[in-house]
């Protein structure tokens, strides 16, 4: 064992920081750290820098343009990210649709369309969850009917994230209504302008635009739009999600979120002295950096263990679990620390006039994200979903 | 021992249980007129409850319904304070008139003795913060300092002024949980004495206000509570009510337990309000440490369990949860009332 790192990672650290330095603007890393609504072109910028740095598609094979990245440098790369407040890279097209289309898409269809999303030329979403849907995903109505060389497609996906600045969504629809659930499923890519799609926003709870329900009525797409075989789409959909959790220990973000709380701490006045030095917040703010710490090296032993460009194994349930309870815990504190100063409503503006709140601590709002987070443990497969998942894993010998 | 309810909170608790389910409009002249916020004032204040039990039942109702009225900043808390100035709460009682007291400060988090605010020559200096209610109010009750060091407990007067006043600015915004909050600057703010040493007045309507929230918090935990167990009832995955499984069901109850626990807490509060004050304020912070723990269990399982639509604007939950979880800021979080239960404990 060698828990240092190489001087190879350490010149790739400071290659990242360096470029951040100099990619990032200061007005989007603030709106990243004061927990700010990013604007779609934000977004795009962002996108736009990583790939003019070939960073993009760090986790692609090399097969495929990528950089075949190791487990530790994509961490370095996800941790000095996060640290810097960078915008987080929209993840639909470039890490769950691309590794389907790498694995099961044509030729035709990988040479169309992954340089599109590295270029950004298209914006994807994810048309996986239905009302009637969600963790019982194998249930889906959302139907596709085969007529000539179109699919006519007609349902309801919701939850559907970002789907207002997309303008493709990769979805699973059923194409045989007579099968076992999960083998009557098929995967297909969809124009967002089809005549017959209808997008409605959901808010969330913290007031946010970032979920929407997707509606089909008698959409056209055309049957060089399905990904694989006709019927197989639960594969590909199985497969799409162990990518989705490659990143799902957050890390980066939970550093970042613990260093917010510190810098926060140390602002705010208890009894006359710096909340920092508060035994019972402290005490606190300790618990989840020793879980931190601990859990940072379980993630990088579990990440480690699959090849470059792979998604881990079902040890991705552990770390999702740990993780996201270990981000909540932070946004928990951000909440605490601020004291009253967390009741204040952020998506407001102040007595109507536009003026910023009052925000003595400048820590940005903290309620909000404090529940917004709470998706964390619901969405990917919710918590109890990896709980299923690996202890049946861990059961398989159990009659 | 009795844990029943006279026959008056009963018939209060139902009449408010009634009113509230079907409220529409402003519920403030309403409130008034059914008796709501007369039974927040004993008899000698003009009102006919004034105990803890009585503001349990009220604030209790209140938190188990969808609604948000500003009772504790608006009546409860300047009128205890009014009354203890030896002033009338008529005005308040009857509908006509809503105060708002300002005393939190920035550096103050959530000390009531720590003032900065200053009194001078008839005129108040100095900026209070997160003043809920203050813009549904005439005019305000304000805490000041007429002598001694930011901490002192002696030296603290309060202050009638006038919303419009000069010298007086109000910045006002939404908050989280619903309802309106202010900061309020104040810059030779002209002022009317009520009280010269009055830490003790306001101790005692903070300790009201703490009951007051955290019975309003149980009311809104027992409505989480209770759609979550709908919920697994009704939504299905897997072919079946998500409630078959045991995951959830026995979360289902783990909240159960603790919501019992906060329901104990808040009878132990409301029993010993009129308590000496240490031993007021010990009990009151044993309720506010348990409210604050369980609330946060009952804010995230409830979401966790609902799912996606636990996340939404339009499902009521969520407006559930933020009251829940906001309450915690206020009157002292959880640490905080850990810290006093420390502290007091040594003396009782
Ligand atoms: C903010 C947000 C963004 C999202 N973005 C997208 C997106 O872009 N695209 C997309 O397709 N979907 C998206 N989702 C949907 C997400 O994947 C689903 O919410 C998730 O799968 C859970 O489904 P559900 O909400 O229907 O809850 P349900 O499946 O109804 O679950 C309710 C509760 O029951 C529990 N439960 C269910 N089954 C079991 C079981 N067998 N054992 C124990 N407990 C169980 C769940 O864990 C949960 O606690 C998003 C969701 C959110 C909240």
């Amino acid at each position: 064992m060698d828990l240092s790192y190489s001087e190879k990672d350490e010149a790739f650290r400071a290659e990242v920081r360096a470029f951040l330095a100099e990619k990032l603007p200061k007005e989007l890393s603030e709106k990243v750290r004061l927990s700010q609504d990013l604007e779609k072109s934000d977004m795009e910028f962002w996108h736009a820098q990583l790939n003019a740095r070939g960073w993009l598609a760090a986790n692609w094979p090399k097969s495929f343009g990528g950089a075949e990245w190791s487990a530790v440098e994509r961490n370095i790369f996800e941790e000095e990210c996060a640290m810097a407040d960078a915008p987080r890279i929209v993840p639909f097209g470039l890490s769950m649709l691309a590794p389907v289309l790498q694995k099961f898409g044509s030729k035709a269809q990988q040479d169309h369309w992954l340089p599109r999303i590295l270029n950004g030329d298209d914006w994807w979403c994810q048309g996986y969850s239905e009302p009637g849907a969600g963790s019982d995903l194998a249930s889906l109505k959302t139907r596709a009917v085969l007529e000539g060389d179109h699919y006519i497609v007609n349902g309801q996906k919701t939850w559907t994230t970002l789907g207002q600045h997309a303008n493709m969504i990769f979805c699973l629809v059923r194409t045989d209504t007579t099968a076992k659930a999960q083998e009557g499923i098929s995967f297909l890519l969809i124009d967002m302008n089809t005549p017959g799609i209808e997008v409605r926003p959901i808010t969330l709870i913290d007031g946010g635009a970032e979920v929407n329900e997707v509606w089909f009525t008698d959409v056209k797409v055309p049957v060089e739009n399905l990904v694989g075989e006709e019927n197989k789409g639960w594969t590909y959909a199985k497969y799409l999600l162990t990518h989705e959790r490659t990143n799902i220990a957050g890390v980066g973000s939970s550093r970042a979120g613990l260093a917010a709380v510190k810098r926060i701490a140390k602002k705010v006045q208890a009894r006359g002295r710096p909340l920092i030095e508060n035994p019972h917040f402290a005490a606190r703010m300790a618990q989840v950096e020793i879980d931190l710490m601990a859990m940072a090296t379980t993630n990088l032993r579990i990440v480690s263990k699959a090849a470059a460009g792979q998604a881990p194994g079902v040890e991705s349930s552990l770390l999702k679990i740990k993780g996201t309870q270990i981000r909540q815990e932070i946004t928990d504190l951000a909440r605490r620390a601020v004291g009253p100063h967390a009741m204040p409503f952020a998506s407001d503006a102040l007595d109507a006039s536009n003026t910023p709140l009052p925000d003595p601590y400048d820590a940005g709002e903290v309620a909000g994200p404090y529940f917004n987070n709470r998706k964390l443990a619901i969405f990917g497969g919710s918590n109890e979903i990896q709980r299923e998942i690996y202890s049946k894993h861990m059961m398989r010998g159990a009659k | 021992m009795n844990f029943d309810l006279t026959e008056e909170r009963q018939m209060l608790q139902d009449t408010l249980r009634r009113f509230l389910a079907g409220a529409e409009g402003d519920l403030w002249p309403q409130l008034a007129e059914l008796g709501v916020i007369g039974a927040l004032f004993s008899e000698a204040q003009g009102g006919f409850g004034g105990a803890g039990f009585d503001l349990s039942v009220v604030f209790e109702e209140l938190g188990r319904a969808d609604v948000e009225v500003p009772l504790i900043d608006n009546a409860l808390l300047p009128g205890l304070l009014l009354a203890a100035a030896g002033e009338s709460v008529e005005a308040l009682i009857d509908g006509s008139e809503r105060l708002a007291f300002a005393h939190n400060e920035q550096a103050a988090r959530y000390d009531y003795n720590w003032v900065e605010t200053r009194f001078e020559n008839g005129k108040l200096t100095g900026e209070k913060s997160v003043i809920v209610g203050a813009d549904s109010a005439d005019s305000f009750i304000i805490s000041a300092r007429h002598a001694g060091t930011p901490e002192a407990e002696q030296g603290i007067g309060l202050y009638r002024v006038d919303k419009a006043a000069t010298g007086l600015t109000l910045r006002a915004y939404d908050l989280i949980q619903g309802g309106r909050g202010a900061d309020i600057t104040l810059e030779n703010t002209p002022a009317t004495l009520l009280m010269e040493d009055a830490y003790g007045a306001i101790t005692a309507a903070m300790a009201a206000a703490t009951l007051a929230v955290s019975a309003e918090t149980l009311g809104s935990m027992q409505t989480a509570v209770e759609m979550t167990a709908e919920y697994l009832g009704t939504r299905k995955q897997f072919g079946r009510p998500i409630g078959t499984f045991q995951a959830l069901r026995h979360r289902l109850v783990d909240m159960m337990v603790e919501l019992e626990q906060a329901r104990s807490a808040v009878i132990l509060g409301a029993g010993n309000l009129d308590a000496a004050p240490n031993e007021r304020d010990f009990v009151l912070s044993a309720t506010k440490n348990i409210i604050g723990r369980v609330g946060r269990l009952v804010t995230e399982e409830s979401i966790q369990m609902h799912g996606g639509i636990g996340m939404t604007q339009e499902y009521a939950l969520g407006r559930f949860a933020k009251r829940i979880t906001m309450a915690d800021h206020r009157f002292g979080d959880t640490d905080h009332h850990l810290e006093q239960f420390i502290a007091l404990g040594v003396g009782v």
